[in-house]
């Protein structure tokens, strides 16, 4: 039985085929004969049109992280190929799976610097899992499998596929076949005995041993697994900024966030713990700082899925290759029940001191302008720390992530690996596609908002219930609390001038607060949740806000500035 | 690509010679895929072959380059990752059995003006691949030593008109076939 199709077409049948339901786009010249067959199918796709592709990336990441399903772009060639280029190596550097298809100049005009023709898959290769240009429409359906494959499965990421005008109006035959095997990729490892052995002999003997919890374990979709692991040996965990919600705030053994602009106790104990197990993470210089005197101490137990990860920043004592979601189980099985509880509280001192030194007069203070820390806390309380956290980048995204509160997994977006700026509105956007049924709280310094302000039009469109929060302090204050510190006060293009948000949300009818003092907060946040709908909340925090605490760049863990 | 000095081969700041073999999947684009995790490390490729394997549809890729041994395990374990890359291994020079070829062009007049041909072509094993009225074209296979030796010595006795130098091709001394090995693997995960 013959089954002769259009190229487009069978791009739509092949993504329905691996139950695609949202796809973020743009349209233009070479991917028209595509959106002339999505035309057909805008029943069986939620299709939401960005306003720059940039966007349609960043959403398509936003959609991916909170649903664990791979996010879609569709684009056209040269501009608007080149404008997702930003969010695909943010979906690199985070694991985010994302498939990218662009379109692309007829295969004929290949190298002629056709009209809006560029190299994309020579663009892409560093920064994609795969890359491919589909020249035939016989090529679509095995090449869209694949690209799935690869995406979701392994270490995930983002692939890209260059669709040639020709493949899209030609004619072939559609049989479609989901791929499971590509040769030489091997995504997930059988979990080796005598690695886990060596792992539990590892941990079982120690005496302060310390978790540091990545992301691999949400995309894992490990949380009960991790949970078991930390519980039946009674090890304390510190999670890395994408790591976050995978183990709930209050947890008794979540001691916080690492890193940078991590709390006090884990990044001290680093330095302290005989035993560090990293589970799903990558030791990233934001987390570990100076390498030569990391952990230096310590026995290192690494768990990952990504062998090329193992050895790389820090060489470990004994690794266990594989999903996490396999080898922590086997690995809890082998551990004896233990109880730390002196290494435990040792964490005391040091939280106690943060606390006061930093938490307290940051999310609870009772006069002055408003802070952006307790700006946030309020904003997580008032959704019984249940909502999604998306977040932009600098000092809004590490006041959020450290001041948000989790209860559940998959609640934090933030441009971790890749630090994009712009990132929070499409993000939200898609986010909020991606669990609709859960409160998505996206916030943006001044400086963040502007970078992807125009997808205000599709949060109109589409009235996608996201609750926006600018903590607007004139300044790019990131950039600017290095420059109070390290350069001499120096406000090199930092300090803003700002429009007036409210009038641009105004403008797409989207409802706004401006707020200054603590009673406007209070009310405004109350009004921000009265409904499902859109929201931009303006606050108006100190200028010279600080996020506290810092390992300064490049220093050791342990050398923390508290203010 | 820089001019190739073996005596890094041997030592230098721990740093040293190694050959990168990579078989991949016969593509469009594997060279660039490759090529630019050595410029990520700013690593300069020495030298580089490539050619069909013995097995269908794979491609192998010879290639040297200067580093220290955390670093070009850290390069080979990012290639290995790429999916079109089936598998990719590092090895020292006495891990492998190695071979280059050079080609070396001078005038006829000059060649025959020489007197001792007769020594030179058994002091080096030289064949003579064409000879005209202008020219002769010689051929050395060897080592860089080797193949650079016979150019220094003709360079010092006459013009060397042309002369090229192929990349490094080379096999493992080894007991173990690793790439057999990983093929055979990769055929048990496909029929799970």
């Amino acid at each position: 039985m013959s089954n002769q199709m259009k190229g487009a077409y069978i791009l739509m049948e092949s993504l329905l085929k691996e139950n695609v339901d949202t796809i973020f786009g743009y349209p233009g010249g070479s991917i028209m004969p595509t959106f002339d067959a999505l035309y057909d199918y805008m029943n069986r796709f939620n299709y939401v049109l960005t306003r720059h592709e940039q966007g349609a990336a960043h959403a398509a990441q936003g959609y991916a992280r909170v649903s664990g399903k791979t996010g879609v772009c569709l684009v056209t060639s040269g501009p608007g190929a080149t404008n997702t280029l930003t969010g695909i190596a943010d979906a690199m550097m985070d694991s985010t799976p994302l498939v990218v298809i662009a379109g692309q100049a007829g295969s004929a005009f290949l190298g002629t610097d056709a009209f809006q023709e560029v190299d994309l898959v020579g663009c892409t290769l560093p920064i994609t899992k795969w890359s491919y240009q589909i020249r035939s429409a016989a090529d679509i359906a095995p090449a869209v499998a694949k690209a799935f494959h690869i995406a979701n499965s392994g270490r995930k990421g983002p692939v890209v596929l260059d669709f040639a005008k020709n493949a899209q109006v030609e004619m072939a035959e559609f049989n479609y076949q989901k791929c499971t095997f590509t040769r030489g990729y091997i995504p997930y490892t059988a979990i080796n005995p005598s690695q886990i052995d060596a792992a539990a002999e590892i941990i079982n003997s120690a005496k302060k041993p310390l978790a540091l919890v990545g992301q691999g374990v949400i995309l894992a979709n490990a949380e009960a697994e991790l949970k078991a692991f930390l519980e039946k040996a009674d090890i304390p965990a510190g999670n890395t900024l994408l790591g976050l919600s995978a183990l709930p705030s209050d947890h008794r053994l979540n001691k916080g966030m690492l890193g940078m602009h991590g709390n006090v106790g884990p990044n001290i104990k680093t330095n302290e713990a005989d035993v560090i197990i990293a589970i799903g993470m990558r030791f990233d210089d934001r987390v570990t700082g100076d390498l030569k005197t990391y952990a230096k101490q310590a026995k290192i137990v690494h768990l990952d899925i990504d062998t090329a990860e193992m050895d790389k920043n820090v060489k470990v004592t004994a690794k266990v290759l594989g999903d996490v979601k396999d080898s922590l189980p086997e690995l809890t099985n082998r551990l004896k029940e233990a109880k730390h509880t002196e290494w435990i509280e040792s964490f005391n001192e040091y939280e106690a001191k943060e606390d006061e030194k930093v938490i307290r007069p940051e999310v609870y203070p009772t006069e002055g302008p408003l802070k952006m820390g307790e700006v946030v806390r309020k904003i997580s309380e008032a959704t019984n720390n249940e909502a999604v956290l998306v977040t932009d980048v600098g000092q809004n995204q590490i006041m959020a992530a450290r001041y948000f509160k989790y209860t559940k997994s998959r609640s934090v977006v933030t441009s971790g690996g890749l630090g994009t700026m712009g990132f929070g509105i499409p993000a939200a956007i898609g986010a909020k596609i991606g669990a609709p049924e859960r409160t998505v709280c996206m916030f943006a310094g001044d400086g963040g908002f502007q970078m992807t302000i125009q997808e205000l039009g599709t949060i109109m469109e589409k009235q996608i219930g996201v609750k926006m929060i600018i903590l607007n302090n004139n300044y790019l204050g990131m950039v600017r609390q290095w420059q109070e510190l390290f350069f001499q006060e120096r406000y090199s293009s930092t300090p803003m001038v700002n429009p007036k948000f409210g009038a641009i949300a105004d403008a797409y009818g989207i409802k706004n607060k401006e707020v200054c003092t603590r009673e406007e907060l209070d009310a405004a946040i109350k009004e921000m949740f009265a409904d499902d709908k859109p929201y931009l909340l303006i606050a108006n925090c100190e200028e010279k806000g600080m996020v506290y605490p810092m390992v300064p760049a490049g220093e050791t863990v342990t050398n923390i500035l508290l203010g | 690509m820089a001019n190739n000095n073996n005596k890094a081969a041997e030592c230098n700041d721990g740093k040293r010679l190694y050959t990168v073999t990579v078989f991949s999947e016969n593509q469009v684009g594997l060279l660039n895929q490759i090529s630019i995790i050595f410029t990520r490390r700013h690593l300069n490729i020495e030298s580089l072959s490539v050619s069909q394997s013995a097995l269908p549809g794979i491609h192998k890729f010879t290639i040297t380059s200067i580093t220290d041994e955390d670093t070009i395990e850290k390069v080979v374990k990012q290639i290995d990752k790429r999916v079109d890359i089936i598998k990719s291994f590092y090895h020292t020079d006495e891990d492998v059995v190695y071979q280059e070829i050079a080609l070396y062009k001078v005038s006829t007049e000059q060649f025959l003006g020489l007197g001792s041909i007769e020594d030179l072509i058994r002091k080096y094993n030289i064949r003579i691949l064409e000879m005209s009225e202008n020219c002769v074209v010689m051929e050395k296979t060897g080592h860089y030593e080797e193949t650079q030796g016979l150019f220094q010595e003709l360079s010092t006795k006459l013009t060397v008109l042309q002369f090229v130098r192929s990349g490094r091709i080379s096999i493992t001394r080894s007991k173990i076939e690793r790439l057999s090995d990983m093929l055979a693997k990769l055929e048990a995960i496909k029929k799970q």
